[in-house]
Protein backbone atom coordinates (compact mmCIF):
# COMPACT_ATOMS: atom_id res chain seq x y z
CA UNK A 1 0.00 0.00 0.00
CA UNK A 2 1.08 3.66 -0.95
CA UNK A 3 1.46 4.45 2.96
CA UNK A 4 3.55 6.88 5.43
CA UNK A 5 5.57 4.03 6.35
CA UNK A 6 7.07 3.92 2.96
CA UNK A 7 9.33 7.16 3.46
CA UNK A 8 12.27 6.93 1.08
CA UNK A 9 12.96 10.01 -0.65
CA UNK A 10 10.43 12.22 1.63
CA UNK A 11 11.41 15.36 2.29
CA UNK A 12 11.01 17.64 6.00
CA UNK A 13 11.44 15.21 8.40
CA UNK A 14 14.50 17.39 9.40
CA UNK A 15 17.36 16.03 10.84
CA UNK A 16 19.14 12.79 12.69
CA UNK A 17 19.17 12.99 15.79
CA UNK A 18 21.23 11.26 17.57
CA UNK A 19 21.28 10.08 21.51
CA UNK A 20 24.48 9.05 23.00
CA UNK A 21 24.30 5.98 25.22
CA UNK A 22 20.79 5.29 24.23
CA UNK A 23 19.84 2.37 26.75
CA UNK A 24 18.59 -0.79 25.00
CA UNK A 25 15.08 0.41 26.17
CA UNK A 26 13.85 3.51 27.45
CA UNK A 27 10.59 2.30 29.53
CA UNK A 28 10.04 -1.22 31.12
CA UNK A 29 6.83 -1.42 28.71
CA UNK A 30 9.10 -1.10 25.61
CA UNK A 31 10.82 -4.59 26.64
CA UNK A 32 7.46 -6.04 27.10
CA UNK A 33 5.97 -4.86 23.78
CA UNK A 34 9.66 -6.17 21.91
CA UNK A 35 9.47 -9.54 23.95
CA UNK A 36 5.70 -9.89 23.02
CA UNK A 37 6.53 -9.62 19.90
CA UNK A 38 8.96 -12.39 19.33
CA UNK A 39 7.14 -14.74 21.22
CA UNK A 40 3.98 -14.78 19.57
CA UNK A 41 5.88 -14.88 16.48
CA UNK A 42 7.46 -17.93 17.44
CA UNK A 43 4.34 -19.34 18.51
CA UNK A 44 2.43 -19.06 15.03
CA UNK A 45 0.60 -16.59 15.37
CA UNK A 46 1.09 -14.17 13.01
CA UNK A 47 4.22 -13.73 10.68
CA UNK A 48 6.79 -10.75 10.65
CA UNK A 49 4.83 -9.54 7.42
CA UNK A 50 1.82 -9.50 9.09
CA UNK A 51 3.21 -7.02 12.34
CA UNK A 52 4.48 -4.86 9.25
CA UNK A 53 1.15 -4.62 7.23
CA UNK A 54 -0.85 -3.88 10.42
CA UNK A 55 1.83 -0.88 11.59
CA UNK A 56 1.32 0.37 7.66
CA UNK A 57 -2.46 0.63 8.33
CA UNK A 58 -2.15 2.90 11.17
CA UNK A 59 -3.59 6.04 10.07
CA UNK A 60 -0.55 8.36 9.05
CA UNK A 61 -0.52 10.54 11.85
CA UNK A 62 -0.74 7.62 14.03
CA UNK A 63 2.15 6.51 12.34
CA UNK A 64 3.93 9.52 12.91
CA UNK A 65 3.87 10.37 16.80
CA UNK A 66 3.34 6.93 18.16
CA UNK A 67 7.04 5.83 19.39
CA UNK A 68 8.31 2.82 17.91
CA UNK A 69 7.25 0.20 20.38
CA UNK A 70 3.89 2.35 20.78
CA UNK A 71 3.16 1.24 16.84
CA UNK A 72 4.70 -2.61 17.97
CA UNK A 73 1.91 -2.34 20.49
CA UNK A 74 -0.73 -1.08 18.42
CA UNK A 75 -0.13 -3.06 15.74
CA UNK A 76 -0.24 -6.32 18.13
CA UNK A 77 -2.95 -5.24 19.19
CA UNK A 78 -4.82 -5.17 15.94
CA UNK A 79 -3.19 -8.36 14.47
CA UNK A 80 -4.63 -10.18 18.06
CA UNK A 81 -7.87 -9.36 17.57
CA UNK A 82 -7.86 -9.58 13.36
CA UNK A 83 -6.60 -13.19 13.96
CA UNK A 84 -9.34 -14.35 16.58
CA UNK A 85 -6.51 -14.34 19.37
CA UNK A 86 -8.41 -12.51 21.91
CA UNK A 87 -11.72 -10.41 21.65
CA UNK A 88 -11.30 -6.30 21.40
CA UNK A 89 -13.77 -6.64 25.18
CA UNK A 90 -10.98 -8.48 26.50
CA UNK A 91 -8.17 -6.03 25.87
CA UNK A 92 -10.31 -3.89 27.21
CA UNK A 93 -11.59 -6.19 30.10
CA UNK A 94 -7.22 -6.28 30.56
CA UNK A 95 -8.22 -10.46 31.65
CA UNK A 96 -9.35 -13.33 29.55
CA UNK A 97 -12.84 -13.68 29.20
CA UNK A 98 -12.51 -16.57 26.79
CA UNK A 99 -10.02 -20.00 26.20
CA UNK A 100 -7.24 -19.08 23.88
CA UNK A 101 -6.94 -20.74 20.25
CA UNK A 102 -4.57 -23.27 20.18
CA UNK A 103 -1.14 -22.29 18.67
CA UNK A 104 1.73 -24.38 17.22
CA UNK A 105 4.36 -23.34 19.24
CA UNK A 106 5.26 -21.43 23.14
CA UNK A 107 8.14 -19.99 23.87
CA UNK A 108 10.03 -21.20 26.88
CA UNK A 109 12.35 -19.14 28.95
CA UNK A 110 15.63 -21.36 27.73
CA UNK A 111 14.84 -20.59 24.19
CA UNK A 112 15.97 -17.14 25.24
CA UNK A 113 19.44 -18.37 25.41
CA UNK A 114 19.44 -18.94 21.38
CA UNK A 115 17.26 -16.29 19.98
CA UNK A 116 17.98 -16.93 16.31
CA UNK A 117 15.48 -15.57 13.49
CA UNK A 118 14.37 -18.06 11.35
CA UNK A 119 15.16 -18.91 7.79
CA UNK A 120 13.09 -17.89 5.11
CA UNK A 121 13.95 -19.86 2.38
CA UNK A 122 11.81 -21.64 0.47
CA UNK A 123 11.69 -24.42 -1.95
CA UNK A 124 12.05 -22.58 -5.90
CA UNK A 125 9.08 -23.53 -7.94
CA UNK A 126 10.61 -22.69 -10.96
CA UNK A 127 14.40 -21.23 -11.59
CA UNK A 128 15.68 -18.11 -11.47
CA UNK A 129 14.72 -15.87 -14.25
CA UNK A 130 17.56 -13.30 -14.09
CA UNK A 131 21.41 -13.47 -13.23
CA UNK A 132 23.79 -10.89 -11.51
CA UNK A 133 24.61 -8.39 -14.65
CA UNK A 134 21.26 -8.62 -15.85
CA UNK A 135 19.26 -5.47 -16.54
CA UNK A 136 16.07 -5.08 -15.34
CA UNK A 137 12.89 -2.44 -15.01
CA UNK A 138 11.17 -2.65 -11.82
CA UNK A 139 7.40 -3.10 -12.47
CA UNK A 140 4.82 0.29 -11.56
CA UNK A 141 2.28 -1.70 -9.12
CA UNK A 142 0.52 0.22 -6.51
CA UNK A 143 -1.14 -2.70 -4.81
CA UNK A 144 -3.58 -1.42 -1.89
CA UNK A 145 -2.02 -4.29 -0.05
CA UNK A 146 1.62 -4.94 1.60
CA UNK A 147 4.38 -5.01 -0.56
CA UNK A 148 8.31 -4.41 0.02
CA UNK A 149 8.99 -2.36 -3.56
CA UNK A 150 9.28 0.68 -2.27
CA UNK A 151 7.20 3.79 -4.61
CA UNK A 152 11.08 5.53 -5.17
CA UNK A 153 11.94 2.58 -6.48
CA UNK A 154 9.29 1.41 -8.58
CA UNK A 155 9.41 1.99 -12.50
CA UNK A 156 13.38 2.49 -12.51
CA UNK A 157 15.97 0.87 -14.83
CA UNK A 158 18.32 -1.30 -12.85
CA UNK A 159 21.05 -3.91 -12.18
CA UNK A 160 20.96 -7.52 -10.40
CA UNK A 161 23.75 -7.40 -8.43
CA UNK A 162 23.37 -10.76 -6.44
CA UNK A 163 21.20 -13.28 -6.48
CA UNK A 164 19.79 -14.65 -2.41
CA UNK A 165 17.57 -17.70 -3.58
CA UNK A 166 14.15 -18.45 -3.39
CA UNK A 167 12.31 -16.72 -0.30
CA UNK A 168 8.87 -16.49 0.92
CA UNK A 169 7.13 -13.81 -0.36
CA UNK A 170 5.65 -11.00 1.46
CA UNK A 171 3.06 -9.92 -0.57
CA UNK A 172 1.60 -13.12 -0.52
CA UNK A 173 2.35 -13.73 3.23
CA UNK A 174 0.71 -10.47 4.13
CA UNK A 175 -2.24 -11.36 2.64
CA UNK A 176 -3.23 -14.67 4.06
CA UNK A 177 -2.10 -16.11 0.62
CA UNK A 178 0.95 -18.36 1.99
CA UNK A 179 4.78 -18.44 1.12
CA UNK A 180 3.69 -18.31 -2.71
CA UNK A 181 8.10 -18.37 -2.69
CA UNK A 182 10.31 -16.14 -4.99
CA UNK A 183 13.06 -15.55 -6.36
CA UNK A 184 15.06 -12.64 -4.43
CA UNK A 185 17.69 -10.33 -5.57
CA UNK A 186 19.72 -7.02 -4.86
CA UNK A 187 19.11 -4.52 -7.37
CA UNK A 188 21.23 -1.85 -8.01
CA UNK A 189 20.24 1.67 -9.31
CA UNK A 190 22.22 4.62 -10.27
CA UNK A 191 21.31 7.54 -8.26
CA UNK A 192 20.43 9.63 -11.11
CA UNK A 193 17.83 7.42 -12.52
CA UNK A 194 15.97 7.71 -9.00
CA UNK A 195 16.27 11.25 -8.44
CA UNK A 196 16.81 12.90 -11.34
CA UNK A 197 20.16 15.30 -13.04
CA UNK A 198 20.62 16.67 -9.41
CA UNK A 199 21.65 13.58 -7.86
CA UNK A 200 24.79 13.29 -6.12
CA UNK A 201 26.76 11.26 -8.96
CA UNK A 202 28.45 8.92 -6.84
CA UNK A 203 25.69 8.15 -5.11
CA UNK A 204 24.48 4.04 -6.25
CA UNK A 205 21.18 2.47 -3.76
CA UNK A 206 20.23 -1.00 -3.93
CA UNK A 207 16.61 -2.56 -2.82
CA UNK A 208 16.09 -6.22 -2.27
CA UNK A 209 13.77 -7.25 -5.08
CA UNK A 210 11.49 -10.18 -5.28
CA UNK A 211 11.32 -11.88 -8.76
CA UNK A 212 7.69 -10.39 -9.40
CA UNK A 213 8.67 -6.71 -9.03
CA UNK A 214 10.78 -7.03 -11.69
CA UNK A 215 11.06 -6.86 -15.91
CA UNK A 216 13.20 -8.05 -18.21
CA UNK A 217 14.72 -4.79 -20.52
CA UNK B 1 -9.62 -1.17 20.53
CA UNK B 2 -9.48 1.58 17.84
CA UNK B 3 -6.29 3.39 17.13
CA UNK B 4 -7.53 7.15 17.98
CA UNK B 5 -6.98 5.79 21.69
CA UNK B 6 -3.61 5.78 21.21
CA UNK B 7 -1.10 8.58 23.37
CA UNK B 8 1.72 10.73 22.31
CA UNK B 9 5.24 10.05 23.00
CA UNK B 10 6.04 12.85 25.71
CA UNK B 11 8.41 12.18 28.24
CA UNK B 12 6.75 15.08 30.19
CA UNK B 13 3.46 13.88 30.41
CA UNK B 14 3.65 11.28 32.47
CA UNK B 15 -0.28 10.27 32.63
CA UNK B 16 -0.40 9.38 28.98
CA UNK B 17 2.69 7.39 29.49
CA UNK B 18 1.20 5.55 32.34
CA UNK B 19 -1.54 5.06 29.46
CA UNK B 20 0.62 2.89 27.33
CA UNK B 21 1.60 0.96 30.31
CA UNK B 22 -1.74 0.16 31.19
CA UNK B 23 -2.29 -1.01 27.41
CA UNK B 24 0.60 -2.70 26.95
CA UNK B 25 -0.29 -4.74 30.61
CA UNK B 26 -3.98 -6.03 29.61
CA UNK B 27 -2.32 -7.05 26.17
CA UNK B 28 0.47 -9.48 28.22
CA UNK B 29 -2.15 -10.34 30.63
CA UNK B 30 -4.93 -11.28 27.91
CA UNK B 31 -1.89 -13.21 25.72
CA UNK B 32 -0.83 -14.95 29.34
CA UNK B 33 -4.47 -16.34 30.25
CA UNK B 34 -4.75 -17.51 27.15
CA UNK B 35 -1.60 -19.68 27.50
CA UNK B 36 0.41 -18.09 24.28
CA UNK B 37 3.11 -16.52 26.29
CA UNK B 38 4.84 -17.36 29.39
CA UNK B 39 5.85 -13.66 31.38
CA UNK B 40 9.32 -15.65 32.25
CA UNK B 41 10.01 -15.96 28.73
CA UNK B 42 9.79 -12.42 28.08
CA UNK B 43 11.87 -11.41 31.17
CA UNK B 44 14.54 -13.76 29.34
CA UNK B 45 14.14 -11.91 26.12
CA UNK B 46 14.78 -8.82 27.79
CA UNK B 47 17.48 -9.67 29.24
CA UNK B 48 18.96 -11.22 26.54
CA UNK B 49 18.54 -8.04 24.30
CA UNK B 50 20.06 -5.78 27.72
CA UNK B 51 22.94 -7.85 28.10
CA UNK B 52 24.21 -10.36 25.96
CA UNK B 53 22.99 -9.14 22.34
CA UNK B 54 24.62 -6.05 20.91
CA UNK B 55 27.31 -4.54 18.75
CA UNK B 56 29.80 -5.95 20.86
CA UNK B 57 29.16 -9.24 18.67
CA UNK B 58 29.64 -7.23 15.54
CA UNK B 59 32.96 -5.55 16.18
CA UNK B 60 34.38 -9.79 17.10
CA UNK B 61 33.63 -10.55 13.36
CA UNK B 62 35.34 -7.33 11.86
CA UNK B 63 38.30 -7.22 14.18
CA UNK B 64 38.21 -11.13 12.86
CA UNK B 65 38.13 -9.91 9.57
CA UNK B 66 40.71 -6.96 9.54
CA UNK B 67 43.27 -9.46 11.35
CA UNK B 68 42.32 -12.86 9.17
CA UNK B 69 42.38 -12.43 5.38
CA UNK B 70 40.59 -16.21 5.13
CA UNK B 71 38.21 -15.39 7.09
CA UNK B 72 37.46 -11.71 5.57
CA UNK B 73 37.28 -13.74 2.48
CA UNK B 74 34.33 -15.74 4.03
CA UNK B 75 32.82 -13.54 5.58
CA UNK B 76 32.25 -11.39 2.54
CA UNK B 77 31.54 -15.01 0.38
CA UNK B 78 28.77 -15.83 3.31
CA UNK B 79 28.22 -14.23 6.01
CA UNK B 80 25.49 -16.61 7.75
CA UNK B 81 28.33 -19.39 7.02
CA UNK B 82 31.82 -17.26 8.06
CA UNK B 83 29.96 -15.89 11.77
CA UNK B 84 28.81 -19.38 12.64
CA UNK B 85 32.50 -20.70 12.57
CA UNK B 86 32.81 -18.07 16.06
CA UNK B 87 31.61 -19.86 17.92
CA UNK B 88 31.58 -17.16 21.03
CA UNK B 89 29.04 -15.61 18.77
CA UNK B 90 25.10 -16.20 18.78
CA UNK B 91 24.02 -18.01 15.78
CA UNK B 92 22.74 -15.76 13.26
CA UNK B 93 19.74 -16.16 10.61
CA UNK B 94 20.15 -17.06 7.16
CA UNK B 95 20.30 -14.33 5.47
CA UNK B 96 23.03 -12.15 6.75
CA UNK B 97 25.06 -10.27 4.26
CA UNK B 98 28.70 -8.27 4.60
CA UNK B 99 29.35 -5.31 2.85
CA UNK B 100 33.03 -4.13 2.35
CA UNK B 101 34.05 -0.35 2.48
CA UNK B 102 37.00 0.54 0.34
CA UNK B 103 38.65 3.86 -0.34
CA UNK B 104 36.67 3.90 -3.64
CA UNK B 105 33.33 2.85 -1.54
CA UNK B 106 31.79 3.32 1.30
CA UNK B 107 28.22 1.52 1.97
CA UNK B 108 25.10 2.64 4.11
CA UNK B 109 22.73 0.27 5.70
CA UNK B 110 18.97 1.29 5.75
CA UNK B 111 15.58 0.25 6.04
CA UNK B 112 13.12 2.89 4.63
CA UNK B 113 9.81 0.84 4.76
CA UNK B 114 10.09 -0.23 8.40
CA UNK B 115 13.46 -0.80 10.96
CA UNK B 116 15.04 -4.08 9.45
CA UNK B 117 18.12 -4.61 10.90
CA UNK B 118 20.85 -7.41 11.82
CA UNK B 119 19.94 -7.79 15.71
CA UNK B 120 22.15 -10.83 15.85
CA UNK B 121 25.43 -8.79 15.34
CA UNK B 122 24.59 -5.72 16.41
CA UNK B 123 21.65 -5.76 19.18
CA UNK B 124 18.33 -3.62 19.15
CA UNK B 125 18.41 -0.78 16.70
CA UNK B 126 18.99 2.70 17.82
CA UNK B 127 15.96 5.65 18.00
CA UNK B 128 17.42 7.63 15.19
CA UNK B 129 17.72 4.49 12.38
CA UNK B 130 14.03 3.59 13.18
CA UNK B 131 12.86 7.51 12.53
CA UNK B 132 11.39 9.30 9.96
CA UNK B 133 14.84 11.76 9.16
CA UNK B 134 17.30 8.70 8.45
CA UNK B 135 14.73 6.64 6.70
CA UNK B 136 13.16 9.47 4.64
CA UNK B 137 16.82 10.86 3.55
CA UNK B 138 19.51 7.91 3.46
CA UNK B 139 18.78 7.12 0.01
CA UNK B 140 18.33 10.55 -1.37
CA UNK B 141 20.89 12.80 -0.15
CA UNK B 142 23.10 10.07 1.98
CA UNK B 143 26.23 12.73 2.61
CA UNK B 144 23.99 15.53 4.08
CA UNK B 145 22.91 12.24 6.54
CA UNK B 146 26.47 11.19 6.94
CA UNK B 147 26.71 15.58 7.87
CA UNK B 148 24.45 14.92 10.67
CA UNK B 149 27.02 12.33 12.05
CA UNK B 150 29.74 14.71 11.80
CA UNK B 151 31.42 12.77 9.20
CA UNK B 152 32.44 14.22 5.31
CA UNK B 153 33.79 11.96 2.87
CA UNK B 154 35.38 12.85 -0.15
CA UNK B 155 33.12 13.80 -3.26
CA UNK B 156 35.12 11.18 -5.43
CA UNK B 157 34.39 8.57 -3.09
CA UNK B 158 31.17 6.45 -4.59
CA UNK B 159 28.19 6.19 -1.85
CA UNK B 160 26.36 2.93 -1.92
CA UNK B 161 23.04 2.54 0.15
CA UNK B 162 21.61 -0.41 0.76
CA UNK B 163 17.75 -0.88 1.76
CA UNK B 164 17.02 -3.49 3.30
CA UNK B 165 13.77 -4.65 1.96
CA UNK B 166 13.71 -8.07 2.78
CA UNK B 167 15.00 -10.61 5.39
CA UNK B 168 18.59 -10.33 4.50
CA UNK B 169 20.08 -7.89 6.86
CA UNK B 170 23.25 -6.32 6.26
CA UNK B 171 26.12 -5.55 8.24
CA UNK B 172 29.56 -3.31 7.03
CA UNK B 173 32.75 -4.31 7.21
CA UNK B 174 34.59 -1.05 7.92
CA UNK B 175 38.08 -0.02 6.57
CA UNK B 176 41.00 -0.87 9.21
CA UNK B 177 42.16 2.52 10.83
CA UNK B 178 46.03 3.09 9.93
CA UNK B 179 48.63 3.03 12.63
CA UNK B 180 47.11 -0.72 14.10
CA UNK B 181 49.66 -2.87 12.77
CA UNK B 182 50.36 -5.68 15.22
CA UNK B 183 47.10 -5.28 16.95
CA UNK B 184 45.37 -8.03 18.48
CA UNK B 185 41.68 -8.54 17.59
CA UNK B 186 40.89 -7.72 20.61
CA UNK B 187 42.14 -3.84 20.96
CA UNK B 188 41.19 -3.87 17.17
CA UNK B 189 37.65 -4.27 18.83
CA UNK B 190 37.52 -1.53 20.53
CA UNK B 191 37.99 0.45 17.81
CA UNK B 192 34.84 -0.88 16.05
CA UNK B 193 32.08 1.15 17.03
CA UNK B 194 27.94 0.35 16.10
CA UNK B 195 27.45 3.27 13.57
CA UNK B 196 30.49 1.80 11.46
CA UNK B 197 29.13 -1.22 11.17
CA UNK B 198 25.86 0.83 9.84
CA UNK B 199 28.10 2.63 7.70
CA UNK B 200 26.77 6.40 9.38
CA UNK B 201 30.07 6.40 10.84
CA UNK B 202 33.61 5.25 10.99
CA UNK B 203 35.96 3.38 13.27
CA UNK B 204 37.70 5.11 16.28
CA UNK B 205 41.52 6.13 14.91
CA UNK B 206 44.19 4.67 17.41
CA UNK B 207 44.43 6.52 20.65
CA UNK B 208 41.35 8.74 20.20
CA UNK B 209 38.73 7.29 22.96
Amino acid sequence: MDGIHDMGGMDGFGKVEVEQNEPPFHEKWEGRVMAMQRAMGYAGAWHIDHARYAQERLAPNIYLDASYYQKWALAMERNVVERGLAGADELEAGHALRPGKSLPRKFTPEMAANLTRGSYFRPAQAGARFKPGDRVRTKNIHPLTHTRLPRYARDKAGVIERCHGCHMFPDSVASNLGDNPQWLYTVVFDGRDLWGPDSDPALTVSIEAFEPYLDPV
Amino acid sequence: MSDHHHDHHNDNDHSELSETQLRVRALETVLTEKGYIDPKALDAIVEAYETKIGPRNGAAVVAKAWTDPAFKAALLEDATKAVATLGHISRVGDHLVAVENTPATHNMVVCTLCSCYPWEVLGLPPIWYKSAPYRSRAVKDPRGVLADFGVALPKATQIRVWDSTAETRFIVLPMRPAGTEGWSEAQLAELVTRDSMIGTGLPREPGSK
